[in-house]
């Protein structure tokens, strides 16, 4: 592990090259999930459960088997039963019963749209057609959507066969799958000495990612039982680990190819489709192709999760923080998984608190299973942490910032689950607010008649995941090189990887081209997700550059038939030390390098980066009348450790800021009370189109990180944590409300007034 | 099947300058024809349903979500998509603009965006940010938050002049 990050004029590293992937993106030619077609591919179709909660009687699927076109149907009758084998709290981790229940129900629909079958038919028509012939039988149990009917006494239970875990005790009959608690100091103490204690409750509604490429699935089960399969994934090693564990089959049985993902932001790291047209195939011996609806997104697949976070805050007369207690209870979906430990990590990760304590449920509701949402948990604790805080600030008097810098996180703080933070950047972002044109500037508190503005300010953190990547590169005979990565490239990584080869290699970015690949063809790379693919799969990239330079030395020395001490590579060009005259470049030495051409690889297992922080700085102007909120000045400051390529760098800040504005205003999943999602389409969803924000300005903060040779952090995460507590807290500025649901929408927003009148 | 025995109809159209003879079933949009009867895959499908612009074509000089039109409409019709943007000699300004202001990031909806910001700029040749905005709010991006995509739109406007 690189201790201190190199420090010199990067040549690569910082500029803004067009990314290698961008001409066939902007021209059409990109091949992503839907697009891939394959010699006498049949279509699949999946049925889907009408109610959030029932048990499945029977299934006749015999009508659609006699249907003309349609060459196969199955049921979960076709997937090895699996037992419960491992679950636990990662982004990637859970009970493979679970896992395959998700795919295809066996006994019991736990939400609206959870498959109970599918067929494969000669074209979409005819498989859509064939879905209906299919006859279900359900009994119709109550559903339960949120977590305080889960949590009631006679809650209708989802996993009958299950136990929870309570603080390690093992529980039957409950809906709370988890309950952790992480305990530190003496909060009892701390509160009792605090000058002033604040305590709210937030309440979030379940979110989906709102990816614009639905999710997709194409397989070819082959006659010596190998099965490759094509996807739109952030994993093609995950999406192998679990087609294998759904079908059971040995890992080296399944290959994954991942085609160009149209977007993910967590929800594409679970598998849908991919063990259903496997099957199909397996029955038909042809490729088969399933795509899901704009609605079966909705209904079926993501969301983050909603729930409820009590925080409060004990702080002494001279504002320091004595004592913080959390009460987090998250919805997990269908299946066990809220991202609860993260949750824990997150609540409380932006100040220097000396005793606390965090209760944190985890709990399953007739709703899709969650999964991974750009910072997992973290936005719906802050929600809750840093009202709390802007309300300490507005009691007392005290400037938000300066609040936050008199108790902030820094190296050496203790964090909630126990280690100190290393290096991180949170200090520096909080004085480049403070710095900022933004925070200088006036507000317009007097804008037209009926209109009033206000200025919030929040705090965000995510911890930005390590693990395994794997990076191999080829020296090309023209002297370029050939990158191969694993890590599928879903805003800009192919580009940021090959920058830090570059930067090794002293080459241009164009000449080291990169190329994502098949799991056959590349070692073990973990999910594009946890903001950890330009940090890991770039430090593999940097030490395979290392590697390959290695080789490059050996080779010249060979050639030359001297020392390869005496021999030294800087950009592009490998020179005796010796005799100047002697020197070839990349180009000579890769046209006939002596024992073979010039390879090397690399792989990573990784620890953390050190973690990101955020601080954003929102300006709104809400419509009294209809209580339409106009975002009017947007600021979003990231600690970024170092800005590989600062365009991406900045997308991510600006596109997560944009999730987590249409987070604070708009969105929700609105459920009937029978457990339906009412507004399954992007219509009513209302994800923010361009006229709905504003320009979105960006202050990279650079602290690097200790972890990495370059100072690399994970920056897509963190910009989505403070927007919905930054509008929260811009809303109480503006109209002396305390909104404390999400969204802050504007019927919300002119109930308030009305309550307040 | 009643509806599987409806016959295919002949259509004659013009895409991306190419006028070409096709067959069609009549129940299918041109969004699918175009993916899967003419066999070009810029056009995206996001949601089917008119409300993200991943699949909009140029349809006579109007913008359409291609999945709200038929592919039997489009009789003696022209059409333009994503991939009739380029030339031999290189890319639409538009294309080499998102390029440089990394106006995208996972890209699917890209291809709609240049299509729109097309039709914007052969109209408006030097459109305001507000203007942009509203000629892209039929597209949804999940990705960008729109700011550099606008950026793009306004250099690209600027360098076409």
């Amino acid at each position: 592990m690189v201790s201190t990050p190199e420090n010199k004029n990067y040549k690569v590293i910082g500029t803004r090259p067009i990314r290698h992937d961008g001409y066939d993106k902007v021209t059409g030619r990109a091949q992503y999930g839907a697009d891939i077609k394959l010699p006498g591919m049949l279509t699949g179709a999946v049925a889907r459960s009408p109610y959030a909660h029932a048990k499945i009687k029977s299934i006749d699927t015999s009508e659609a088997e006699k249907m003309d076109g349609v060459f196969a149907v199955m049921t979960a009758k076709d997937l090895p039963r699996l037992g419960d084998v491992v679950r636990g709290n990662s982004e990637e981790s859970g009970s493979e019963k679970h896992l395959s229940e998700n795919v295809m129900a066996f006994d019991k629909v736990l939400y609206k749209g959870h498959v109970v079958a599918a067929v494969a038919a000669k074209d979409q028509n005819t498989a859509f057609e064939a879905v209906k012939k299919i006859k279900v039988d359900y009994e119709v149990l109550k559903p339960v959507i949120d977590v305080d009917q889960a949590m009631a006494k006679d809650a209708s239970i989802l996993h009958e066969d299950y136990s929870g875990d309570h603080l390690g005790k093992k529980v039957k009959n409950t809906n709370i799958a988890a309950h952790v608690r992480h305990e530190n100091g003496d909060i009892d103490n701390g509160f009792e000495k605090s000058d002033l204690v604040v305590e709210k409750e937030v309440d979030m509604q379940t979110v989906h990612q709102g990816y614009l490429e639905p999710h997709s699935g194409t397989a070819v089960w082959d006659e010596e039982d190998r099965v490759k399969v094509w996807t739109s994934t952030q994993g093609s090693f995950a999406v192998r680990d679990s087609v294998s564990k759904v079908l059971d089959l040995d890992v080296s049985r399944v290959k994954v190819t991942p085609m160009e993902i149209g977007g993910g932001f967590g929800g594409k790291i679970p598998i849908y489709l991919e063990p259903i047209s496997a099957v199909l195939s397996k029955k038909t011996r042809r490729p088969v192709k399933t795509l899901m609806s704009r609605t079966d997104v909705f209904d079926a697949t993501g969301p983050g999760p909603g729930g409820k976070v009590k925080v409060k805050i004990g702080i002494d007369s001279e504002g320091k923080i004595l004592a913080a207690y959390a009460d987090i209870r998250l919805e997990a979906g269908a299946y066990p998984e809220a991202f609860i430990e993260a949750a824990a990590k997150c609540v409380f990760s932006c100040y220097d608190v000396p005793s606390m304590k965090i209760d944190a449920y985890d709990v399953v509701v007739n709703k899709p299973s969650s999964a991974p949402y750009r910072a997992p948990a973290s936005p719906q604790v802050a929600f809750a942490t840093e009202t709390v805080v802007d309300e300490i600030c507005n009691i007392k008097g005290y400037d938000p910032i300066d609040f936050r810098l008199k108790n902030v996180a820094e190296k050496g703080t203790r964090t909630a689950l126990g280690p100190k933070y290393r290096t991180i950047g949170l200090k520096e972002c909080l004085e480049a607010a403070k710095d900022s044109d933004h925070w200088k500037s006036n507000l317009d508190s007097n804008p037209k008649p009926g209109k009033k503005r206000g200025r919030g300010i929040a705090s965000g953190y995510w911890f930005n995941i390590g693990f395994k990547s794997s990076v191999n590169l080829s020296l090309n005979p023209d002297g370029k090189v050939a990158l191969i990565e694993g890590s599928t490239d879903i805003g800009g990584s192919r580009a940021s990887i090959a920058m830090q080869a570059a930067e090794v290699l002293g080459i241009p970015a164009e000449d080291v081209r990169p190329s994502v690949v098949d799991t056959d063809s590349i070692g073990i790379t973990d999910v594009t997700g946890g903001s950890r693919t330009t940090y890991a799969t770039g430090y593999a990239a940097y030490n395979a550059a290392h590697k390959l330079i290695e080789q490059i030395i050996e080779k010249s020395a060979l050639k030359w038939d001297i020392n390869k001490d005496q021999i030294e590579y800087s950009d592009g060009v490998v020179k005796s030390k010796a005799d100047s005259e002697l020197k070839m470049t990349l180009k000579e030495i890769a046209d006939d390098p002596p024992g073979g051409p010039i390879v090397s690889s690399a792989s990573v297992d990784l620890e953390e980066a050190g973690g990101g922080f955020a601080v954003h700085i929102a300006d709104l102007e809400i419509d009294e009348e209809t209580g339409k909120t106009d975002i009017v000045n947007y600021t979003a400051i990231q600690d970024v450790g170092k800005a590989i390529h600062p365009s991406y760098v900045e997308g991510q800040m600006q596109g997560g800021a944009a999730q987590g504005i249409g987070w604070a205003l708009n969105e929700e999943y609105f459920m009937s009370d029978d457990g339906i999602m009412l507004n399954s389409s992007y219509l009513d969803y209302r994800m923010p189109t361009s006229l709905d924000l504003p320009m979105i300005n960006t202050i990279m903060v650079e602290v690097p990180s200790e972890e990495h040779p370059y100072g690399v952090r994970g920056v897509g995460e963190p910009p989505i944590v403070p927007p919905v507590p930054a509008i929260g807290n811009a809303i109480n500025n503006a109209l002396g409300l305390r909104l404390l649901s999400t969204p802050m929408k504007p019927s919300r927003i002119t109930e308030a007034l009305k309550r307040k009148k | 099947m009643a509806e599987n025995k409806v016959k295919k109809v002949a259509v004659n159209t013009t895409i991306n300058g190419e006028e070409m003879d096709i067959l069609v079933d009549p129940y299918v949009s041109l969004l699918e024809t175009l993916r899967e009867v003419v066999g070009i895959t810029g056009t995206k499908e996001g949601c089917n349903d008119g409300n993200c612009g991943a699949c909009t074509v140029n349809l006579d000089g109007r913008i359409v979500d291609s999945c709200l039109v038929l592919g039997v409409e489009v009789e003696g019709k022209n059409i333009e998509t994503v991939e009739g943007m380029a030339n031999p000699d290189g890319l639409h300004p538009l294309q080499q603009a998102f390029l440089e202001e990394a106006a995208l990031q996972c890209g699917i909806c890209t291809p709609g965006f240049l299509v729109s910001a097309k039709a914007l700029l052969d109209n408006e040749p030097d459109p305001s940010e507000e203007r942009i905005r509203h000629w892209l709010a039929g597209n949804l991006c999940r990705c960008t938050g729109y700011d550099k995509i606008v950026k793009a739109v306004t250099k690209a406007s600027k360098e076409s002049k």
